[in-house]
C-alpha cells in the first residue's frame, strides 16, 4: 500500500505539461486527479519513475457553450459536470453519469479527461461520451489533433493517445429535446457498474454505450441500427450484445453480463421513449 | 414488570439520551490510536508473508533485504524460536482429545495459509521495513491448498501432518427426556424439514486495522504493549506466558481502538514479535498493519457448513432437532476459536419451547485459510440464522404464515424464569409482545396483502417480508458454566469506584471500550447511584496499570458485567458512607435516607450530610468511626449468576427484480429488548450498527478464496462492506423486560442486531421468490446469485416459474436502488429513521 519512489514535477500550463512529460521519457506519467492512477500506484500496479502534476493547470477546467456543442476543458471535475447549467440544458445524460461516478469524494478529484485516458470499459464517462459521438482533442509536441471517441480506445486500458499527448478538450454534441437514460447496475454506490447502459433518442436516431462490456467501452450500434430499422425496444435490447465481449469476475458472468446489458439497454430505451 | 412503548427512565439520569463523552475527542482527531503514539526511538516492523496457501520453506535468504538502507536486522522463524517460552495460545480446549497444532509467531518450515508470516524485517522506518520486506527470497514447494470443509475432513491433504487428521475436534450435546427421544420424534413428527445452510467467511474490517507498539524500559525488563486491542488483562497474562516475562513485568494499554468485532479479541502474532524484538534490541518496536494486511492475517469471522432438521406435530410445535456443523477454523487454533461455534450450541432452538428432545454435533477443521475466530455475534448469529431459517421452511412444508408458526412456538411470557431443555435458564422474555410491536411497524398484515396484488405471473418486482426471532446468549458469563465449557478462564468483571476528597469521582473498570460508549455509560450509573453529575464522573480503563484486574470487553459483556460490578461497588460506596454520615450525624446507620446525593436522618430532613462533605471527612480522616479505615473507595470483582438475555423480532422487506437478480430492502425493522437502557442513543447506535453489519453479511459481504486458498477479496474495492448510501434506513422500536438476574435491569446488546438481521433479510428474499419455486438463497444474496437461484428454480420448472421465464416486455416501472433513469438521479443517500414505538 506503499507507491514505489517517483519523481514529480508541475506544469503550468498544457504547453509545459507536453513539454515535461517529452523531458522525462516513457516511465512519465501525467496526474490530474489522480484517482486512477494512484491507486494503481499504491499496488505497485503502475510505477512511473515522474508525475507530470497536471491538476492545477485552470485553463483547461470549463463548460462552455460551443454553438452546435459543449466544450468541457480535460481537468474538468466530475462533480462539475454533474452540476453544470449548460450541461443540464444540452446534453444531460452526460451530467447525470457524472452524477453516478464514485462517491462526492471521488468526484471532487477525478477529472473527465483523467477517466477518458485511463480508458477504463468499466469507467461511466467513456461509454456515455461514446454514445453521444463526441470528439476529444489532444495537444502534442506536434500540436493540437480531433479524435472521434469512436476511434479513441484500443483494448483494455489503452487509447489512440500518444505517450506525450495531453487531453485537453471534449466536444459533446448538444442533443436539446433527446430522450435519455443511464442505467448504471452495481452493488454499492460507489461502486464501478457491473454493467452500465447510457442511452439516447431523439427524431429516430439513437445511440446506446455499453460501461464494462468489452475490454474497451462498447458502441451497441446494432441496437441503434434495429430500431433505426423499426425494430421494436424489446427486439433491439435483444441486439445490445451484438458488439460486446465481456469477462466474468466476482459480480458477474459473461452470461449474466450479457443478460444485464440487454435488461438495461431495454430499459434504457423504453426510459428514453417515455 | 414489564413496561411497553416508552424509554423506562429510571428516575434522574438512567435512560438519558446522553450524549457520548467520548465523541469530541474522536471527532476532533484529538483521541490517539495507537499508530498515532510518537514513540522516539523505535524501529518498524515488517513481515514477510507467504504468498502460498500452503508450502514448505526451503530457503529463506535474507541477505539482500538486511543490507538495504534503514533495514537493522532481518529474523525467520528458526532464528527466533529461541524467543518464544510457549506457542501461541489457544484459550479453550474444547475436548479433551481436541488437536491443536503448535502455532508460532513466524512459521519455520511450511507456511499453512496466504500471509502467514515467515520472516520479520526491523528497520528505522515503516517504508524501508516494507521495501525490505520484498528483497527477502524465499524459496517455497507449494503444496495442494485445502479450501473447501468437506474436502478437509476427508483428509485427502493433511495440513498438519504430525496431528495425521484435518479434523480437530467434534463435540455433541444430546438432551433427551429419555433416550431415543430425538429419533422417536422424528419417526413420529407430522412434519419434518431438513435444510442446509453455508455461513459465509467474512472479514470482520474494523475502521482501525490492527497496530502495535512495545516499549521496553531501559532498566528491569519491564516492557509496555500498546495495542488495538479488545483485551489489554488477557493479552498481559497470554503474552508474560508466551515470551516468558514475569507477568508483573508486563503492562498492557489498549489506547483508542477504532472497532474490533472480534478481530482484536485475541493474542496476535506481530504483538509478540514487537514485544520480543524490542527487548531483543532494547528498543521500542513498533507495527502498523496496511488494509489488505488486516484482510489476510486478522482473523476472519464465521465458516460454517450447517445442516438443521426440525421434527413438529400436527399444529406446527418443533418437538425435536438436530444440528450437525462443520465448522472451520482455518491454518491454526486461534484464542477462542474453538469455542466459537459452540457458543451457539445452546440456541439451536431460538426462542422456542423445545422439549428436551435436542442432538446436536459439531466437528471443526482445519483449512489453509486465514485462521477464524469471534467475529460479531459469534456463534449465536449461526445459530440464529439456522433456526430462523428453518422456521420458514418448516411453515411452508406445513403450509402456515410463517409469524403464526413462530407464535405457536414461542416460549410464552409467563413462563420466565424458563428453564430449557439444555438446563440453562433464560432470565426474562416476552416474544410474542416484541413480534406484534415488529409486526405494527412492518404493516406486516399489509405487506401480505400487497403481496396478492404484486407478486402475480410475470411480475418483475416481487415482494417479500422475513422474519427473525432471536435469543442472545450474552454477557459472558458465569464463571463455572465457563468451565464446564473447558474455557481456560472465568468470565467476571472488576470495578472500583473511587470518590475523591473534592466529591469528584473516578471509576476503573476492567471492562475494555473500544467504541462502544462505555465512559458516557458508566458515568451514568455511577450518577444514578451516587447523585452525582455525570460530569463529575471519570471512567479509567484499558490500561493494566491503572486497571490490573478485568476480563475486557467482547459478548455483549459490558454492562451486564462490568456495568453491573460498577453499580456494585457504587452500593459498597454507599454502604461506608453512610458509617462515616451516621458517625457524624449521630445517628444509626439504619436510621439514613441517602438520595439525591445526600444522608437524611430519617424525620429530621434538617439532620443531613451531602456525599460530597463525606468524601473529605473521608480523606482528611480526622473524625471517622473507630476502625473505618480511611478514603471512600470500593472494589467489587462480578462473577454474574447467570448470563444475560436480550431478544426481540426483526422484520424486513423487500422488493427483489427477477430479471436482474437485485434485491432493494424497503423497510427494515428492529424491535430490540435489552432490558432498562441506561441511555437509548448508545442503544440504537448498538442495534443500527448491528443491523447493518448483519444486513452485510446477507446481501455483500464474503471472503472469496480462489482453490488454491489466494483471497480475492482482500481490498474495500472487492470486499463488499456497504456504504451508509447502501443501506436502508432501520425502524427501530423496542420494549423493555428488566433482567431479574442484576440490580439494574440490564442486558447486553452490543450483537443483537447482528444476531436478528440476516435471517430476516434471506427470508424475505425467499419469501418473495417462493412463487417461482425458490425455497433458498445463499448469502450473500449478490444480484448475481439471486439470479442464478431464479434461473434454477425456473429450470426446476414450477407453472409459475415457467410463465414468468418467457421473455415479456412490458410497463417496467420504476427502477432499482442503483440504477437511475433520465430525470431522476438523485443517489439514495442514509436516512436514518429511529422510530421508536411510543
Ligand atoms: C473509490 C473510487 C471509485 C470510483 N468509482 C468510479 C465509478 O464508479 N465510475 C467511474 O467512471 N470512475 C470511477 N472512479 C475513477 C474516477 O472517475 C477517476 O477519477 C477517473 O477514472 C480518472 O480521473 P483522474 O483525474 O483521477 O485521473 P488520474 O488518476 O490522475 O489519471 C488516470 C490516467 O490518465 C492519465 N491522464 C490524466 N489526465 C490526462 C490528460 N488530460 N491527458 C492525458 N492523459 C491523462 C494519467 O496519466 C493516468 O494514466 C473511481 C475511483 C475511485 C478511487
Amino acid at each position: 500500500m506503499i507507491p514505489a519512489a517517483f519523481d514529480y514535477v508541475r506544469a503550468g500550463s498544457a504547453e509545459e505539461a507536453v513539454e515535461l512529460i517529452g523531458q522525462h521519457g516513457e516511465e512519465a506519467k501525467f496526474l490530474a486527479g489522480g484517482h486512477s492512477l494512484l491507486p494503481l500506484m499504491r499496488l505497485r500496479l503502475a510505477q512511473p519513475s515522474v508525475l507530470v502534476d497536471i491538476g492545477r493547470i485552470s485553463d483547461l477546467s470549463y463548460i462552455r457553450d460551443a454553438g452546435d456543442h459543449v466544450a468541457i476543458g480535460a481537468l474538468t471535475r466530475h462533480s462539475e459536470i454533474e452540476h453544470s447549467d449548460v450541461l443540464a440544458q444540452h446534453v444531460p445524460l452526460l451530467a447525470h453519469a457524472a452524477s453516478q461516478v464514485g462517491d462526492p469524494q471521488v468526484r471532487h478529484r477525478g477529472t473527465i479527461g483523467g477517466s477518458l485516458a485511463h480508458a477504463d470499459p468499466a469507467s461511466d464517462l467513456p461509454a456515455t461520451t461514446l454514445a453521444l459521438g463526441a470528439t476529444y482533442v489532444a495537444q502534442g509536441p506536434g500540436g493540437t489533433r480531433e479524435i472521434a471517441a469512436a476511434d479513441f480506445f484500443e483494448s483494455f486500458l489503452m487509447s489512440t493517445l500518444a505517450a506525450d499527448e495531453l487531453l485537453t478538450e471534449i466536444r459533446v454534441p448538444k442533443m436539446d429535446g433527446a430522450g435519455w437514460s443511464f442505467q448504471k447496475f452495481n452493488r454499492r454506490a460507489q461502486d464501478w457498474a457491473i454493467v452500465g447502459v447510457a442511452a439516447w433518442r431523439r427524431n429516430g436516431a439513437a445511440g446506446v454505450g455499453l460501461v464494462n462490456m468489452a475490454s474497451t467501452p462498447v458502441l451497441a450500434t446494432s441496437v441503434a441500427s434495429a430500431l433505426a430499422g423499426g425494430a421494436s425496444i424489446a427486439d433491439a435490447a435483444e441486439q445490445a450484445a451484438a458488439e460486446a465481449d465481456p469477462t466474468a469476475d466476482l459480480n458477474a458472468s459473461v452470461e449474466y453480463r450479457i443478460h444485464l446489458a440487454k435488461v438495461l439497454t431495454r430499459r434504457a430505451l423504453e426510459a428514453a421513449s417515455a | 414488570m414489564t413496561v411497553t412503548d416508552s424509554p423506562t427512565t429510571t428516575g434522574g439520569v438512567l435512560g438519558q439520551r446522553l450524549l457520548r463523552k467520548e465523541d469530541p475527542a474522536l471527532l476532533t482527531g484529538e483521541a490517539k490510536f495507537t499508530a498515532d503514539l510518537a514513540i522516539p526511538g523505535a524501529l518498524h516492523l515488517a513481515l514477510v508473508r507467504s504468498p502460498h496457501a500452503h508450502a514448505n520453506i526451503t530457503s529463506i535468504d535474507t541477505s539482500a533485504a538486511a543490507a538495504m538502507p534503514g533495514v537493522v536486522a532481518v529474523y525467520t522463524g528458526a532464528d527466533l524460536m529461541d524467543a518464544w517460552g510457549a506457542p501461541m495460545p489457544c484459550a479453550w480446549p474444547v475436548t479433551e482429545d481436541m488437536k491443536n497444532p503448535p502455532h508460532y509467531p513466524l512459521a519455520t518450515e511450511s507456511a499453512k495459509y496466504v500471509g502467514d508470516g515467515v520472516a520479520a524485517v526491523l528497520a528505522t522506518n515503516d517504508t524501508a521495513a516494507r521495501d525490505a520486506v520484498e528483497a527477502v527470497d524465499v524459496t517455497w514447494e507449494p503444496l495442494e491448498a485445502v479450501v473447501d470443509l468437506e474436502d478437509s475432513l476427508a483428509d485427502r491433504v493433511v495440513i498438519h501432518p504430525d496431528l495425521g487428521t484435518n479434523r480437530s475436534y467434534t463435540w455433541d450435546l444430546k438432551v433427551e427426556a429419555e433416550e431415543g427421544a430425538v429419533d422417536r420424534a422424528f419417526a413420529d413428527a407430522a412434519f419434518t424439514v431438513s435444510e442446509r445452510y453455508v455461513q459465509q467467511r467474512l472479514i470482520p474490517m474494523a475502521m482501525e486495522p490492527r497496530a502495535v507498539a512495545a516499549v521496553p524500559q531501559p532498566f528491569g525488563g519491564d516492557i509496555t504493549l500498546y495495542s488495538a486491542t479488545q483485551i489489554p488483562h488477557i493479552l498481559k497474562v497470554m503474552s508474560a506466558l508466551t515470551l516468558g516475562i514475569p507477568e508483573h513485568q508486563v503492562r498492557v494499554v489498549a489506547p483508542a481502538v477504532g472497532g474490533g468485532f472480534g478481530s482484536k479479541l485475541n493474542v496476535y502474532a506481530e504483538e509478540l514479535l514487537c514485544m520480543a524484538l524490542a527487548r531483543k534490541h532494547a528498543v521500542p518496536v513498533r507495527w502498523n498493519e496496511t488494509r489488505s494486511e488486516n484482510a489476510q492475517a486478522t482473523i476472519q469471522g464465521r465458516g460454517q457448513i450447517q445442516h438443521i432438521e426440525l421434527a413438529a406435530d400436527a399444529d406446527g410445535k418443533v418437538v425435536a432437532m438436530r444440528v450437525r456443523l462443520l465448522a472451520d477454523m482455518g491454518a491454526y487454533l486461534q484464542l477462542v476459536a474453538p469455542g466459537i461455534p459452540l457458543l451457539g450450541a445452546f440456541l439451536y432452538a431460538g426462542v422456542y419451547d423445545l422439549p428436551q428432545a435436542y442432538d446436536f454435533s459439531c466437528t471443526a477443521v482445519f483449512t489453509t485459510l486465514t485462521p477464524t475466530d469471534a467475529y460479531r455475534g459469534a456463534g449465536r448469529p449461526e445459530a440464529t440464522y439456522a433456526i430462523e431459517r428453518a422456521m420458514d421452511a418448516l411453515a411452508a412444508e406445513i403450509g402456515v404464515d410463517p409469524l403464526e408458526l413462530r407464535r405457536r412456538n414461542y416460549i410464552q411470557a409467563d413462563a420466565y424464569p424458563y428453564t430449557a431443555f439444555t438446563g440453562l435458564v433464560y432470565d426474562s422474555a416476552n416474544h410474542p409482545q416484541g413480534a406484534d410491536i415488529a409486526a405494527d411497524l412492518a404493516d406486516y398484515a399489509g405487506v401480505r396483502q400487497r403481496q396478492t396484488s404484486q407478486n402475480v405471473n410475470g411480475a418483475t418486482k416481487r415482494l417479500g417480508i422475513g422474519v427473525s426471532s432471536y435469543f442472545e446468549m450474552c454477557g459472558l458469563a458465569p464463571s463455572r458454566v465457563l468451565a464446564s465449557l473447558a474455557y481456560s478462564a472465568g468470565g467476571w468483571e472488576a470495578a472500583t469506584v473511587r470518590v475523591l476528597p473534592t466529591s469528584k469521582v473516578q471509576v476503573v473498570t476492567g471492562s475494555t471500550p473500544h467504541g462502544q460508549g462505555h465512559e458516557t455509560a458508566w458515568s451514568m450509573i455511577v450518577a444514578h447511584k451516587l447523585g452525582v453529575s455525570p460530569d463529575d464522573v471519570d471512567v479509567l480503563h484499558s490500561d493494566t496499570a491503572i486497571s490490573p484486574l478485568g476480563m475486557d470487553t467482547y459478548g455483549s459483556r459490558s454492562l451486564p458485567v462490568g456495568g453491573v460490578a460498577v453499580a456494585m461497588a457504587c452500593d459498597k460506596v454507599i454502604d461506608k458512607a453512610a458509617q462515616i454520615a451516621a458517625h457524624q450525624l449521630e445517628a444509626d446507620v439504619a436510621d439514613l435516607d441517602f438520595a439525591g446525593g445526600a444522608f437524611t436522618v430519617k424525620g429530621s430532613p434538617d439532620r443531613s450530610m451531602p456525599l460530597a462533605a463525606i468524601a473529605f471527612e473521608a480523606f482528611t480522616a480526622h473524625n471517622l468511626p473507630d476502625g473505618l479505615e480511611p478514603n471512600l473507595e470500593a472494589q467489587v470483582s462480578y462473577d454474574p449468576p447467570n448470563f444475560s438475555w436480550p431478544f426481540g423480532t426483526h422484520m424486513c422487506v423487500v422488493e427483489v427484480d427477477v430479471e436482474t437478480g437485485d434485491v432493494e430492502v424497503l423497510k427494515y425493522v428492529a424491535v430490540d429488548d435489552c432490558g432498562v437502557q441506561v441511555n437509548p442513543l448508545i442503544v440504537e447506535g448498538q442495534v443500527h450498527g448491528g443491523v447493518i453489519q448483519g444486513l452485510a453479511q446477507a446481501l455483500y459481504e464474503e471472503a472469496v478464496y480462489d482453490s488454491e486458498g489466494n483471497l480475492k477479496t482482500s481490498t474495500l474495492a472487492e470486499y463488499m462492506v456497504p456504504a451508509a448510501s447502501d443501506v436502508p434506513p432501520v425502524t427501530m422500536g423496542h420494549s423493555v423486560t428488566p433482567s431479574p438476574t442484576n440490580s439494574l435491569g440490564v442486558k447486553g446488546v452490543g450483537e443483537a442486531g447482528t444476531i436478528g438481521a440476516a435471517p430476516a433479510v434471506i427470508n424475505a428474499i425467499v419469501d418473495a421468490l417462493s412463487g417461482l419455486g425458490v425455497r433458498d438463497v445463499p448469502m450473500p444474496a449478490s444480484p448475481f446469485t439471486v439470479w442464478k437461484v431464479i434461473n434454477e428454480a425456473r429450470a426446476g420448472g414450477s407453472s409459475d416459474a415457467t410463465d414468468a421465464a418467457g421473455t415479456e416486455v412490458g410497463d417496467h416501472e420504476g427502477v432499482t436502488a442503483r440504477t437511475t433513469v433520465g430525470g431522476g438521479g438523485d443517489e439514495s443517500t442514509a436516512n436514518e429513521e429511529n422510530g421508536s414505538t411510543s
